[in-house]
C-alpha cells in the first residue's frame, strides 16, 4: 500500500497551498477557473483512496513525532468509517465552486481561499488519529466558515456568524479539557492507542459529557441546534453546501471515532439520554420545517431532523443503525447539498427564499423542477434513492432496540414527507410570479446536480459497494464496544459518583 | 567573589547601548546618525549576541547572578522583545523629537534591569533588578507629547509601582527574618506552611505582591488599562510585555518551591483564577483597543498562573513558553494597533473597520495575533495554553484548568471582534487617518505573524529549549544550597 508519497498529507495540504496562489491572481474569473481546477486536482489526488482494503485496519498511516515532550504526533489515517467522509469532502469542493460561480459579487478571491482552507480542515479532521492533531483542524475550520457567513451572506450575516462561531467554540473548549484528560489518564494522545484501554466509569462519564457537548453543537442535536438555521439561512451557497454536507458530520463523526470507542460504558449510560434527544430532533426539526416559508430555512430545518437520524442510528449500538448512520450521514451531504444549491440557483434568479415568490417552476423551469423533485424524494427516503437506504437501516435498527423507539422515528419520517411534498408542491404548480422571465438551468447547473443526482442512485439502486467499504470498520467497531462495555458491568453506582466526582475536581485531589 | 565577565556579554552590551544612548541624549541635536537610524541595528545586534550566548553558564558575584538555561530562555525573549519595540517606536509619531534618545535610552535601562532580572536568583538582587527595570519606566509612560492622559497614566504607574516596591520590601524583610537567607536556592530547602513559618510565608505574599504589579495580576493590576491607554502605543507595547518577562521569570524561579497544596500555592491558584476572570469580563466591556489588551492581559497573566502552581518542570516549561508566546502575540498586535493609529491617536474597535481593504498584510496579521490569544491553533497561542493545561491537570488544580476553559470561552467575544471589525465591516465614509500601509509595517506585521503561525506549527524547538531550562532549574533546586 505504499505509494511512496503520503496520500492523505498531500490530500489536506495540497488545497491549502494551491489557496496561497490565488494571492497572485487578479481577475476574478481566473481565480474561479483556478479554484476549479484545484479542486478537480484534488479529487485525482483522492484516487490512490481506491486501493483502500475492505478491512477495519486503519489505513494510510502516517506517523511522525510532533512534540516529542507531550507525546504529540502527526497521525493520520482513515478506516472504513473516515474514508466515505474524506471522499464526500473531496467531492463536495468542486461542486462548491461550481454553485458559487456568479453568486459571489465581491472578493472572490478571499472567498475561494476560504473554501480551499476549508476544505483542508476538513479533510484534517476527518484523518487525524492524534487527539490534538483532530483539535488542531477542527478550531482550523471555524475560521473560514465564520468569514463565509460573515462577509458573503445575507443581511443578517454578523449576527448568524458570530452565534455560529461562540456556540461552537464555546463547546470544543471543553472538548480541549477532555483531551488533555485522556492523556494524563491513558498516557498517550493516540486514538488508536487509547480505543484499546479501558477507562474508569467515573472519568468516562465526564469525558463523554465533554465530548458530548462539542458533539452535539456541532451537529447539532436539539436544543444545541438554534445556531444553525441562522448559519444556513445567513451564508452562502457555497457556505451552506459545506456546512450541510461536511460540517454537520464532524460532529457525528465525532460520537463514532471518540464516544464509543473510548468512553463505551458511559456512551452506554447516556445512550438513552442521546436516544430521547435525537428522536426530539427529528420530530422537532420535521415540525418546524413545516411552518417555514423560507426554503433555506426549511431545509435547515430539515437537517437537524436529517442529522437526528444520524445520532439515533449511533446511540442504538447495533450493526443496522449504526451503518444507517454512517449511510445518513452520506446520504445527507449529497441530498441536502444539492438541495441548497438549488436554492442558490433559485435564489439568482429570483433574489429571494421565499416559497411565495419561487412558484410555478414547473411550467417555466421543468429541468430545474426534476431535479428538485428528484432530491427531495431522496431526502425523505423515497425507495430506490439513497435516503431510501439510511432511513431504512435507522429504522430497523431502532425497532430491533425497542418497539417505541422504532415508532417514535414513524412521525419523523412523516413530516419530512410532508415538508417536502409542500415545499415542492409549491414550487412547481404554485402561481408563477415572475418565473416566466426565469431562464432553466444552464450546462454549469446541469453539471453540479447531475453529479450529486448519480450518487443518490447509485446508492440508493446498489448499495453495497459502500456496505462492503463500511462493514468490517462498524463490525469492528461494535465488537470492541460490546467486549469494553461488559468490563465496566461492575463498576459503582454512576450517580453517586457524579457528585462525588464534581467534588473532586473541585477539591486538590493530590 | 566568582567574577567571569564572559558570562554577562549580553548585559555588558546592552549597557554598552545604553551608554550610547546616554552620551547622544546629552550631546547636541544635530547629533548624526539620528538615534533611529542606527538603534535598530543596534538592538538587532543585540538579539544576535543573545542567541549567540545561549550556551554559557555559571554564576557569579557570590552566587546571587546566575546564567542558566532559564535566564538564557527569557533573555532572548528580552532581547527579541527589544528589538521589535525598538522597530516598532521607531515610527512614534507623538514623541518631541529632544526626547527621542532620552526614550530609547530609558527603554534600554528597563531592558537592562530585566536581562538582570532574568538571572537574579537572590531576593535582593531581584529588588534591584526591579528597581532598575521599573524607574526607567515610570520617565518613558508620560512621554507622550503634551498628553494629560499620559501625566495621569505615568502618575498612576509611579504611585502603584512605588505601593507595590515597598511592599515587596517590606515582604523581603521578613522573609530575611524567618528563614535567615535570601538565595532563592536554599529559600527552597526551606519550609513553606503557614503553620511552620507563618512570617515567611506573609512576606513572600507581600514579596510576589511587587512581581504581581509588573506581571498586572489580580489585585494588583489598576493600574494596567489605565496605563496601557494613556501612554503612547508604542509604548504600551513595551510596558504590555517586557516587564512581564522579567516578573515570569522571577515567578519561575520562585515557583519551584511552591509545592502543590501549600497554602501560598492555592493563594497563587485564586488569584490566577480571579485574574482571568475579572480580566475577561472586563475586557468584554471594553471599546479602546489598548485597554482592551490590557484587561486581557489580566486574564493572560492569570493563565500564566496555572503552569507555575503545578510545581513540576512542565509546568515551569509551559509558564516559561506561555510567556514567550504572550510577548510575541502581544508584540504583534502591538504593532498592528501602533501602525493603523499612524497620528499616535488611541484607537476604537471600530478604526480597524475595512482594514483588510486598505492593509491586507495588517488585516492577515491581525487576524493571527487576534486568534493567537484565545488560543486557536494552529497559533503559538493555542501550543502555548495547550502546554499550560496539560502541565496542571491532575496536579491538584483541576479547577484552576476548568477556570481556565471557561474563561478561554469568554475571551472568544472580544478577540473575535478585533477580527470582526478588521474584516467583515466596511470603512465607514468619515474613516480618520488611514493606516501605515508601507513595507515596514507589512513585513514587521507579516514577521511576527509569521512567527505565531510556525511556533504554533512547530513548537518542539522552542519547547525543548524551555523544558531543558526547567529542567535545569530543578537540578539547582534538588541539590539545595550546595554552591556557594
Amino acid at each position: 500500500m505504499d505509494f511512496g508519497y503520503p496520500v492523505l498529507t498531500l490530500l489536506i495540504a495540497f488545497p491549502l497551498v494551491a489557496a496561497c496562489g490565488l494571492f497572485f491572481i487578479k481577475a476574478a474569473p481566473v481565480v474561479r477557473y483556478y479554484t476549479l481546477a484545484v479542486s478537480l486536482i484534488e479529487c485525482l489526488l483522492a484516487v490512490p483512496l481506491a486501493n483502500f482494503k475492505l478491512n477495519a485496519a486503519f489505513q494510510f498511516v502516517e506517523k511522525i513525532d510532533w512534540v516529542h515532550q507531550w507525546g504529540l504526533q502527526y497521525y493520520l489515517g482513515v478506516d472504513g468509517i473516515s474514508i466515505l467522509m474524506v471522499l464526500l469532502t473531496v467531492a463536495v469542493l468542486p461542486l462548491c465552486v461550481l454553485c458559487s460561480w456568479t453568486y459571489i459579487g465581491k472578493r472572490e478571491k478571499e472567498f475561494h481561499f476560504c473554501l480551499l482552507f476549508m476544505t483542508s480542515a476538513v479533510l484534517g479532521v476527518f484523518c487525524a488519529l492524534d487527539l490534538v492533531l483532530f483539535y488542531v483542524f477542527w478550531e482550523a475550520m471555524l475560521i473560514p466558515m465564520y468569514l463565509l457567513i460573515a462577509v458573503w451572506g445575507g443581511d443578517d450575516r454578523k449576527y448568524a456568524s458570530l452565534k455560529f462561531f461562540l456556540y461552537t467554540l464555546a463547546g470544543s473548549t471543553l472538548l480541549l479539557a477532555a483531551i488533555v484528560a485522556f492523556r494524563i489518564t491513558g498516557g498517550t494522545f493516540s486514538i488508536p492507542d487509547l480505543m484499546q484501554q479501558n477507562f474508569s466509569f467515573r472519568f468516562q462519564f465526564w469525558a463523554f459529557l465533554a465530548m458530548a457537548l462539542a458533539f452535539a453543537i456541532k451537529v447539532p442535536m436539539f436544543p444545541f441546534h438554534t445556531w444553525l438555521p441562522a448559519a444556513h439561512v445567513q451564508a452562502p451557497s457555497a457556505g451552506s453546501v459545506i456546512l450541510a454536507a461536511v460540517l454537520l458530520k464532524m460532529g457525528t463523526y465525532g460520537f463514532l471515532r471518540f464516544c464509543l470507542p473510548l468512553t463505551p460504558a458511559a456512551s452506554e449510560y447516556f445512550a438513552p439520554m442521546m436516544i430521547v434527544i435525537s428522536l426530539a430532533s427529528i420530530i422537532y426539526g420535521g415540525a418546524i420545517a413545516l411552518g417555514q416559508t423560507d426554503i433555506k430555512k426549511l431545509v435547515a430545518y430539515s437537517s437537524v431532523g436529517h442529522m437526528g437520524f444520524v445520532t439515533l442510528g449511533i446511540f442504538l449500538f447495533n450493526q443496522r443503525g449504526v451503518e444507517g448512520a454512517l449511510f445518513q450521514m452520506l446520504n445527507h451531504g449529497i441530498v441536502t447539498g444539492a438541495l441548497f444549491m438549488m436554492i442558490g440557483a433559485v435564489y439568482e434568479r429570483s433574489h429571494s427564499r421565499e416559497i411565495s415568490k419561487n412558484m410555478g417552476l414547473g411550467k417555466y423551469l421543468p429541468g430545474f423542477m426534476f431535479f428538485w423533485g428528484f432530491m427531495a424524494l431522496a431526502s425523505f427516503g423515497f425507495p430506490g434513492t439513497n435516503g431510501f437506504v439510511g432511513e431504512m437501516l435507522v429504522f430497523v435498527g431502532a425497532f430491533q432496540q425497542s418497539t417505541w423507539i422504532g415508532f417514535l422515528c414513524v412521525p419523523g419520517a412523516l413530516l419530512a414527507a410532508a415538508y417536502m411534498f409542500r415545499v415542492s408542491l409549491k414550487m412547481a404548480w404554485g402561481k408563477p410570479s415572475t418565473a416566466k422571465n426565469w431562464k432553466d438551468l444552464n450546462a454549469r447547473e446541469w453539471i453540479y446536480l447531475t453529479i450529486p443526482a448519480v450518487f443518490v442512485l447509485w446508492i440508493g439502486l446498489a448499495p453495497t459497494p459502500f456496505f462492503k467499504i463500511i462493514d468490517p470498520s462498524v463490525d469492528k467497531l461494535l465488537t470492541d464496544f460490546g467486549q469494553r462495555k461488559v468490563a465496566h458491568v461492575e463498576t459503582e453506582q454512576p450517580v453517586q459518583t457524579a457528585a462525588n466526582d464534581i467534588l473532586s475536581v473541585f477539591a486538590a485531589n493530590k | 567573589m566568582n567574577f567571569n565577565l564572559s558570562l554577562i556579554v549580553p548585559e555588558l552590551y546592552f549597557f554598552f547601548l545604553v551608554l550610547v544612548l546616554m552620551i547622544q541624549s546629552l550631546g547636541t541635536r544635530e547629533w548624526k546618525p539620528e538615534v533611529e537610524k542606527w538603534l535598530p541595528f543596534g538592538a538587532g545586534l543585540g538579539l544576535f549576541v543573545t542567541i549567540a550566548h545561549y550556551s554559557v553558564h555559571g554564576s557569579m558575584f557570590y552566587d546571587v547572578y546566575k546564567v542558566d538555561m532559564m535566564s538564557q530562555f527569557f533573555k532572548i525573549a528580552i532581547a527579541f522583545g527589544f528589538f521589535v519595540t525598538v522597530l516598532n517606536a521607531s515610527r512614534q509619531p507623538t514623541l518631541a523629537d529632544e526626547k527621542r534618545a532620552d526614550y530609547y535610552m530609558l527603554l534600554g535601562f528597563s531592558t537592562l534591569g530585566l536581562m538582570m532580572l532574568a538571572s537574579s536568583v537572590e531576593l535582593i538582587t531581584i529588588y534591584l533588578a526591579l528597581e532598575l527595570a521599573s524607574y526607567a519606566m515610570y520617565a518613558t509612560i508620560p512621554l507622550r507629547a503634551k498628553s494629560k492622559g499620559a501625566a495621569e497614566a505615568g502618575v498612576k504607574y509611579i504611585l502603584f509601582g512605588a505601593v507595590a516596591t515597598a511592599l515587596a520590601l517590606y515582604g523581603l524583610s521578613y522573609i530575611m527574618a524567618s528563614q535567615h537567607t535570601t538565595y532563592i536556592a536554599e529559600l527552597a530547602t526551606k519550609n513553606w506552611t503557614f503553620a511552620d513559618s507563618p512570617m515567611a510565608v506573609v512576606g513572600l505574599c507581600l514579596f510576589l505582591g511587587g512581581m504581581f504589579f509588573k506581571l498586572a495580576l489580580f489585585p494588583f493590576h489598576f493600574w494596567c488599562p489605565d496605563v496601557y491607554q494613556g501612554a503612547s502605543n508604542e509604548t504600551a507595547a513595551y510596558v504590555a510585555t517586557m516587564p512581564k518577562m522579567g516578573a515570569i521569570v522571577v515567578l519561575v524561579r520562585m515557583a519551584m518551591f511552591l509545592k502543590p497544596g501549600l497554602e501560598i500555592t492555592t493563594l497563587l491558584a485564586v488569584l490566577g483564577a480571579c485574574s482571568m476572570t475579572f480580566g475577561n469580563l472586563s475586557a468584554l466591556a471594553q471599546k479602546d483597543i489598548k485597554r482592551l489588551l490590557g484587561f486581557s492581559s489580566v486574564a493572560h497573566a492569570g493563565y500564566i498562573m496555572v503552569g507555575l502552581v503545578s510545581g513540576t518542570v512542565e509546568g515551569l516549561a509551559a509558564a516559561a513558553f506561555y510567556a514567550l508566546a504572550y510577548l510575541v502575540m502581544n508584540l504583534l498586535v502591538f504593532w498592528i494597533v501602533s501602525r493603523v493609529a499612524s497620528d499616535g491617536r488611541n484607537l476604537e474597535l471600530s478604526d480597524l473597520n475595512g482594514l483588510y481593504k486598505k492593509a491586507p498584510v495588517l488585516a492577515f496579521s491581525l487576524a493571527a495575533g487576534a486568534f493567537a490569544l484565545v488560543g486557536l491553533p494552529p497559533t503559538m497561542g493555542f501550543m502555548g495554553k495547550f502546554f499550560l493545561i496539560t502541565s496542571a491537570w491532575d496536579h491538584g488544580y483541576n479547577w484552576l484548568v476548568i477556570t481556565l476553559v471557561v474563561n478561554s470561552a469568554i475571551a472568544i467575544y472580544y478577540y473575535l471582534s478585533l477580527f470582526r471589525h478588521a474584516f467583515t465591516e466596511e470603512t465607514s465614509p468619515n474613516a480618520a487617518i488611514a493606516p501605515d500601509n508601507g513595507w515596514f509595517a507589512s513585513a514587521g506585521a507579516g514577521m511576527l505573524a509569521a512567527a505565531v503561525l510556525i511556533i504554533g506549527i512547530i513548537p518542539a524547538p522552542l519547547f525543548n529549549f524551555a523544558i531543558t531550562a526547567g529542567k535545569d532549574l530543578f537540578g539547582l533546586a534538588i541539590s539545595g544550597g550546595a554552591h556557594h
